[in-house]
This record gives C-alpha cells, sequence and structure tokens, in this order.
C-alpha cells in the first residue's frame, strides 16, 4: 500500500502519534493505514541544495523509456 | 410480557442524557485544550458523543409516543427531567480532571455498550453495535494519556491523583441498579449495571496500576443523577449556556 507524508505533529511516543494522526489527519476518510516516524530520525536534503540536486535531471530526456523508440518488428511492448 | 413503554424511554434517557451532557462539557475545550492534538481529539470524541445521542434520544422520543424529537428533548427539558450520571456533569476543570472523568466513563460506557449489541431489542443493539467501535477507541485513548500522566512528572502524578480522589465517589453511581434495571436485564434488554462493576475494576486496577495512582478505598458513592432524584448545581449552569439559544428563540433554525 503506498503511503505519503500527510503532516506533522507532537506525541510523547509512538503510541501517542499513531493516535494523534488518527484523530488530526483522517477524520474525513483520508486513511486506512498510518504511519509516524520521528522527526529525528528522517534524514532530508536541504531545499538549498536543489540546484545541484536536481537540475541535471531535466535535460537527460532520454533517461525516460518513452525517449525510445521501439522498432516495428518488437510489437505491442 | 414485554418491557414497560416507561421502562424503556427511562432506559434510553439514561443512555442518551450521559452521552449528551459529557460531549457538551467537552466540547467547552474546543480550541482550548492544552495541544492541538487533544484540542482535535476531544473534539472528534464529543462529536461521537453527539452522535450517539441523536440516536438514544430519537429513539426515545419515539418509544416515549408523544411526539417528542431529539431536539425537544435535548433542549426543552429542565434539570429535573435529566437521567445521566452526576459524573458527566461534573466542570471540566483541569485537563487532569477531564481526563480522568473520561477514563472512568469510557470503561464503563464499552462494558455497558457491549451488553447492549446484544440487547433483545435490535433498535438498541443496533444503536450500540456502531456505538461500540467508537468507543473502544475512546477507551484505549483515555487509559494511555492517565497511564503517561499518572506516571508522568510529580506535578501531573500529583494532578491525576487528585482527580482520581475526587471523581472515584462519582463512579458508583454507574453500577447503580435500581427496579428499571431489573425489568430491562429481565427482558434481555439491557445489562444490569451491576453485573458491569467486576469488569470494569478489574480493568481500573490495572491501568492505576500502569499509572503508579491509588484507587480511593471508601465505596461512599455520590447518586441521584440517573433516577433523577437530585443533580448537582453544575447540570443547570451546563444547560443555561446549551439551551439558551432554543430558550431564547423558541424554534429558531439554521
Amino acid at each position: 500500500m503506498s503511503h505519503r507524508h500527510f503532516g506533522s505533529l507532537h506525541a510523547p511516543n509512538a503510541e501517542m502519534a499513531i493516535k494523534n494522526a488518527r484523530d488530526v489527519y483522517t477524520r474525513r476518510n483520508e486513511g486506512v493505514s498510518i504511519w509516524v516516524v520521528q522527526a529525528n530520525d528522517i534524514a532530508a536534503s536541504s531545499p538549498s541544495d536543489k540546484g545541484p540536486l536536481y537540475e541535471p535531471a531535466e535535460d537527460k530526456v532520454y533517461r525516460h523509456p518513452s525517449f525510445y523508440k521501439i522498432p516495428d518488428d518488437i510489437g505491442a511492448m | 410480557m414485554t418491557v414497560s413503554t416507561d421502562a424503556l424511554f427511562q432506559c434510553l434517557l439514561r443512555l442518551g442524557d450521559n452521552t449528551l451532557i459529557l460531549g457538551q462539557r467537552l466540547g467547552e475545550w474546543c480550541g482550548h485544550a492544552p495541544a492541538l492534538e487533544e484540542d482535535i481529539a476531544l473534539a472528534n470524541t464529543a462529536l461521537d458523543l453527539m452522535g450517539q445521542t441523536r440516536h438514544w434520544l430519537t429513539l426515545a422520543g419515539e418509544v416515549e409516543g408523544k411526539g417528542r424529537s431529539e431536539d425537544d428533548l435535548a433542549m426543552l427539558r429542565d434539570v429535573w427531567d435529566f437521567r445521566n450520571v452526576l459524573l458527566v456533569e461534573q466542570p471540566i476543570r483541569d485537563y487532569g480532571h477531564t481526563l480522568m472523568r473520561q477514563f472512568l466513563f469510557d470503561h464503563y460506557h464499552l462494558l455497558m455498550l457491549r451488553g447492549l449489541s446484544e440487547s433483545a431489542d435490535s433498535r438498541l443493539g443496533d444503536i450500540a453495535a456502531k456505538s461500540v467501535k467508537e468507543v473502544t477507541y475512546h477507551a484505549e485513548r483515555s487509559a494511555e494519556l492517565i497511564i503517561a500522566l499518572g506516571d508522568g512528572t510529580e506535578e501531573s502524578h500529583m494532578r491525576m491523583q487528585d482527580a482520581l480522589d475526587r471523581l472515584f465517589p462519582f463512579a458508583g453511581e454507574l453500577f447503580e441498579t435500581d427496579a428499571i434495571d431489573e425489568d430491562l436485564a429481565q427482558h434481555g434488554i439491557a445489562p444490569l449495571p451491576s453485573s458491569l462493576r467486576p469488569a470494569f475494576e478489574a480493568q481500573l486496577d490495572i491501568v492505576l496500576a500502569e499509572a503508579t495512582l491509588s484507587k480511593p478505598t471508601d465505596s461512599f458513592a455520590h447518586k441521584g443523577g440517573r433516577t433523577g432524584f437530585r443533580h448537582t448545581e453544575h447540570l443547570g449552569h451546563l444547560l443555561a449556556s446549551m439551551q439558551w439559544l432554543q430558550r431564547a428563540y423558541p424554534g429558531a433554525q439554521w
């Protein structure tokens, strides 16, 4: 099941964090499963490094499979 | 022989008034709780209780057969006609008191609803079965908080013990059993409140031990709410703020 980041909250421990997340973020049926992670345990890239980290990928269209023409005799893939 | 209409009506008022008054009390924290997460969690619990109230009081009105709606019963009765236990009308005081009251009520509530979900009257059974899911969560949450705060700092421990000492004498009324309860139990409508006490005490002992809190040994119990004999002065104040709009502008809708 794919999970995505939904928000941040305070809690004294993991169990209460799950309960708080349930109360704060699933009130309108948004979810059926919750993962919580302590902020300390998240290693994150720095927003100021955005340029060197992500811009080099912008002009490398050949990394998308759609860049390549499939020879006719291969047929449907 | 079927159960008397009046016994069934009283039973539904007792259920619906408990959730109505406690829901209203919890609503007092909305926007004021000590942390955002607590604020939202308590408001969620209050809304669960209000939802249950609507089912109980709607059914109470139907059973009574005088054309009273859930709103009529909630907004147009005065203190002496309410059948909630004294515990739920007590003021919120500090957060420790609010949580301790919630913990005591949740564990009683869960046992009562489990019993009611087996009711011979499927109308009660269906409401109880739906409510059990909500209250299972309430009970888990309040127990965890009692443990966290009881076994927390010196200050939080002191406040939780203080709340327990003050509120425990109100727990006895939850298990008070009168002729109406006997009538209901005989017909398989609702469990005898007194039959729920051993399981309640067992659960209480487990949680309080983990929370390093001492249960008061005095068995004195404040009573009079669920029979309507005598409410505490707090209920009138609560009703004044809850009902004033319908009293000042009768029939107002929005």
